[in-house]
């Protein structure tokens, strides 16, 4: 069973500069599905005659992901009857970087006679020289275009030395450097800021805790009402959460709309979706797109909880609600989410998927099984390896998209509470990507690939390591049948030596740079396929193994990629040397790449393991991302 | 509870429905981790939608096999209830001993149960986290038993100090007496157990009760209606009988004791 060609697409733009062509790919990010939404949706959220609330505008500047001369296909054509294809309402990662290119332009730059707040490039030169920082007024100018390209380079350039600065490492500063306290200082990110106890005595303390996080995340209702927050309870931000309503509601009510500002070093992104605001505060060096990529998922994950209808539904009904209460347990999936990202995740910073390298032909075998075990009901069916695609299968008419995955996958492997319960889960889940209007079903037991399988209470495999069988329908009467299918799936793969397969290549993991090519200068290097919208990456061992290490890895693309991808450049090679590493990145219209080496790395030496990585893929390539995957 | 005594067989095996309702955070999946993995996992993340898990638990005459919905008690997962509940021969509705609002929830489950359920339905009202009450500390190691019998007059003195964060030894978290949540489960029919998911105090105990509960009708009439009683509307296409549900190795999953009783 081949694959189709997949669904059309939406004209969905990347930011990224040239369009590339659009392979028939499973986890193409267009999308026209919309599931039945009758019999098998909840009732709030599904009945026909409601249509779904307008999504924001969509752009349409160039797509990379683009089909070319796929036209939107026709509704009722679908061979499952339960689904019926229509105008999508994707909201997909992918999408999302397209509003930026499309309508918002890198959030606060160039939007002529805008007014936009931001603290000047001089500011930010002169805050460093004179530690006047906490002055940095946020003033309005009117961007004009040269300027653009300058900050970019500007907040590059300029935070780097003042960041090594500040910490006494710095975020740029592998793999050398040593510092155990610094280290200490990123893990410390995450620890939760403690409660006010009731005399309020703590209160000193924990503030003090909270603002010495480098990363907050706050969403709230546009009336003030704290909806979520990564760090603190709502009594504790409350009044921040004030105040940023105020500053936002004092640009809407000039009919205007404040996306971002800066702070000293500190950089604030403010995405507002239909009732709610999401404010990202960052001192990471990330770049606006970069922010807003990740306030565009969290919003999506409400979108997944609640759906879009419902969502619009209790705020039409009673603009004041607070959102906590129906949100409640999934606040967990938020937190992963965002210390993915704090953490750093290639796989949101290029919009693209991860998958196992395996052999294709044993890809095939997998995909086969899949599609011999396949029921009726089923939609999609995937096979995953700590967050690495393995398989997947899914209907011709429609694909998946990367935002959909990202949260199912943080879903699966990063929050502990579907992997904790230790049976099968069945969980009902919107994929906005998919369609923002309903639930699906989505069935979930993991692999066990441990030799002594009798060692059932052992929960030492981790998530890297855990291999989970995901199975999508739209029946949520059709737990038991995908039960079945599952068993049935599982047998065949252990006799077709499938599962052997997928255990030793969970444990040969990532290839090092110096497996590739000896001796290279490359400490790391990402690649996305541009056209499979997957990207591979080597091992983070041994040059980034602690998150800390891993998150100035990730700086680095950060900047890379904002540069590389900054409005009104086209630039294809980038190559930027800091005191710290000397980082390279290079874009085609069929891929993008970006590596990172030491700080003194030659850079012919540089270039030429570039190309050497790039043949490396470009032969691996069927091994390394899933091409055409199986539909039916 | 009816005991089952009527069968020739050696150890006859069947399948029982249960599905676990209540409030949010109240102890659900730790109670139903304490039943199949003996484990406790202290700040469990909440569960997404539904689990389903199977424990065996061996009766003198036979061998029941739960097949177990562990829900979310998230608002908005409360509509899909019934999909679990459908059919179900048992039910364990949970409260929190030391949160009386979850207790009040409780006792809207059960009412939910008895006018959709099916009919035959065996509900257990169980209150968790004995564990944060003095009653817990004292009788953490004594031989459980049904709480109904006896009086527990010291699970009355709820003292009204701060709930979870007061360590266990000072002080009594203790909000719902147990004689109020016993007179409510006499009244209505329903077994009454408090347990202790951390400690692992009654737990088992709630289960093996069920098992001896579940009236002879409903567990052996030859396979035909085994599949009625046995299948929820989720099961539709599915055989009712055991071998098939076996099949793959969903073993490891499941702890292999059973319950000794």
């Amino acid at each position: 069973m081949d694959s189709a060609p997949s669904g059309p697409s939406q004209g969905a733009p990347g930011d990224d500069p040239a369009p590339a062509p659009h392979p028939p790919t499973d986890i193409d990010p267009s999308s026209t599905a919309i599931p039945s939404t009758d019999s098998t949706g909840r009732a709030r959220s599904a009945t026909p005659e409601e249509r779904p609330p307008p999504l924001p505008p969509r752009p349409n500047t160039l797509n990379l992901l683009d089909d070319g001369g796929a036209s939107p296909r026709p509704p009722g054509n679908l061979t499952q009857s339960a689904l019926q294809s229509q105008a999508t309402t994707a909201v997909s990662l992918t999408d999302i970087a397209s509003q930026d290119a499309g309508k918002e332009t890198l959030a606060v730059r160039s939007l002529p006679g805008t007014l936009r707040a931001k603290a000047s490039l001089s500011h930010l030169a002169s805050a460093r020289g004179s530690e006047a920082g906490d002055s940095a007024s946020i003033r309005s100018s009117v961007p004009h275009g040269d300027a653009d390209v300058d900050n970019v380079f500007g907040d590059f350039l300029a935070t780097e030395p003042g960041l090594i600065r500040q910490h006494s490492s710095g975020l740029m500063q592998f793999p050398e450097f040593q510092a155990d306290d610094v280290e200490d200082d990123f893990a410390s990110e995450f620890e939760p800021v403690g409660e006010v106890s009731a005399d309020g005595d703590q209160e000193e303390l924990v503030l003090e805790k909270w603002k010495a996080k480098r990363k907050h995340y706050v969403i709230l209702s546009a009336a003030g009402k704290p909806i979520w927050t990564r760090h603190g309870d709502g009594g504790l931000i409350s009044t921040y959460v004030g105040v940023i309503q105020t500053i936002i509601s004092f640009y809407e009510n000039s009919k205007d709309h404040l996306r971002s500002f800066s702070a000293g070093d500190t950089k604030f992104v403010i995405v507002t979706r239909g009732p709610l605001y999401l404010v990202a505060i960052s001192r990471f060096l990330e770049s606006d797109t970069q922010l807003k990529l990740q306030l565009e998922a969290l919003y999506m994950q409400i979108l997944s909880t609640l759906t879009l209808p419902s969502l619009t539904h209790l705020f039409s009904v009673r603009p004041s609600t607070d959102l906590k209460r129906p949100l409640q347990g999934s606040e967990t999936l938020l937190s992963t989410l965002a210390d993915s990202f704090t953490k750093g995740s290639p796989s949101t910073l290029l919009s693209a998927l991860e998958c196992l390298k395996i052999r294709k032909s044993h890809r095939q075998t997998i995909n086969n099984t899949l599609m011999k075990t396949r029921v009726s009901s089923l939609l999609y069916g995937l096979v995953v390896a700590g967050g690495r695609l393995v398989s997947v299968v899914r209907p011709k008419k429609h694909s998946l998209h990367p935002g959909d995955l990202q949260l199912l996958f943080n879903m699966v492997f990063e929050a502990e509470a579907v992997k904790a319960g230790g049976g099968e889960s069945w969980i009902p889940v919107c994929l906005p990507g998919f369609n923002s209007s309903g639930y699906l079903y989505m069935y979930v037991s993991f692999l066990d690939l441990r030799e002594d399988a009798s060692s059932a209470a052992d929960d030492s495999t981790t998530k890297e390591e855990s291999v989970a069988i995901v199975f999508i329908s739209a029946n949520k009467e059709s737990f038991f049948e995908l039960q079945e299918m599952r068993d049935e799936f599982v047998e065949q793969m252990e006799k077709n030596g499938s599962l052997r397969i997928i255990k030793d290549a969970v444990d040969k993991g990532r290839p090092k740079t110096t497996d590739i090519i000896p001796g290279t200068v490359l400490h790391h290097f990402l690649y996305k396929s541009r056209a499979n919208v997957q990207f591979t990456q080597s091992a983070y061992d041994p040059d980034f193994s602690s998150i800390s290490r891993r998150r100035r890895l990730m700086s680095t693309y950060n900047n890379l990629h904002a540069s590389i991808h900054a409005k009104h450049t086209h630039v294809k090679v980038h190559h930027c040397v800091s005191q710290s590493s000397s980082s390279f990145a290079w874009v085609t219209p069929i891929f993008e790449f970006y590596c990172v080496a030491g700080a003194n790395a030659n850079r012919n030496a540089l270039a030429q393991s570039a190309s050497k990585i790039i043949e490396w893929v470009q032969k691996e390539e069927e091994r390394l991302f899933i091409i055409g995957g199986a539909a039916f | 509870m009816s005991e089952s005594t009527s069968t020739n067989t050696p150890k006859p095996s069947s399948s029982v429905k249960l599905v676990l309702l209540g409030e949010a955070a109240v102890g659900k999946s730790s109670l139903v981790l304490r039943f199949v993995n003996n484990d406790f996992q202290e700040n469990k993340e909440p569960t997404i939608g539904a689990a389903f898990l199977t424990q065996k638990c061996s009766l003198p005459t036979r061998t029941i096999k739960f097949e177990i919905w562990d829900t979310a008690g998230q608002e908005r997962f409360a509509s899909l209830a019934p999909m679990y509940y459908r059919n179900a021969q048992a039910a364990l509705v949970v409260y929190d001993v030391t949160k009386p609002s979850s207790l009040t929830k409780a006792k809207h489950w059960v009412a939910e149960l008895q006018r959709q359920a099916s009919p035959g339905i065996v509900i257990a009202l169980v209150g968790n986290k004995l564990d944060l009450t003095n009653d817990g500390n004292d009788t953490a190691g004594e031989s459980p038993a049904e709480a109904d019998g006896e009086a527990a007059a010291d699970g009355e003195e709820a003292t009204g100090e701060n709930q979870e964060e007061q360590d266990v030894a000072t002080g009594d978290a203790r909000k719902v007496p147990t004689r109020e949540a016993s007179t409510y489960a006499d009244e209505e029919g329903l077994l009454f157990f408090e347990t202790s998911a951390k400690t692992g105090v009654n737990v088992v105990d709630v289960f093996t009760a069920i098992a001896n509960a579940i009236p002879e009708s409903s567990l052996k009439s030859g396979r035909g209606a085994g599949a009625g009683t046995g299948q929820t509307s989720l099961g539709s296409g599915r055989p009712a009988d055991d071998s098939r549900v076996n099949l793959g190795e969903r073993g490891p999953a499941t702890a292999k004791e059973g319950c000794a009783c």
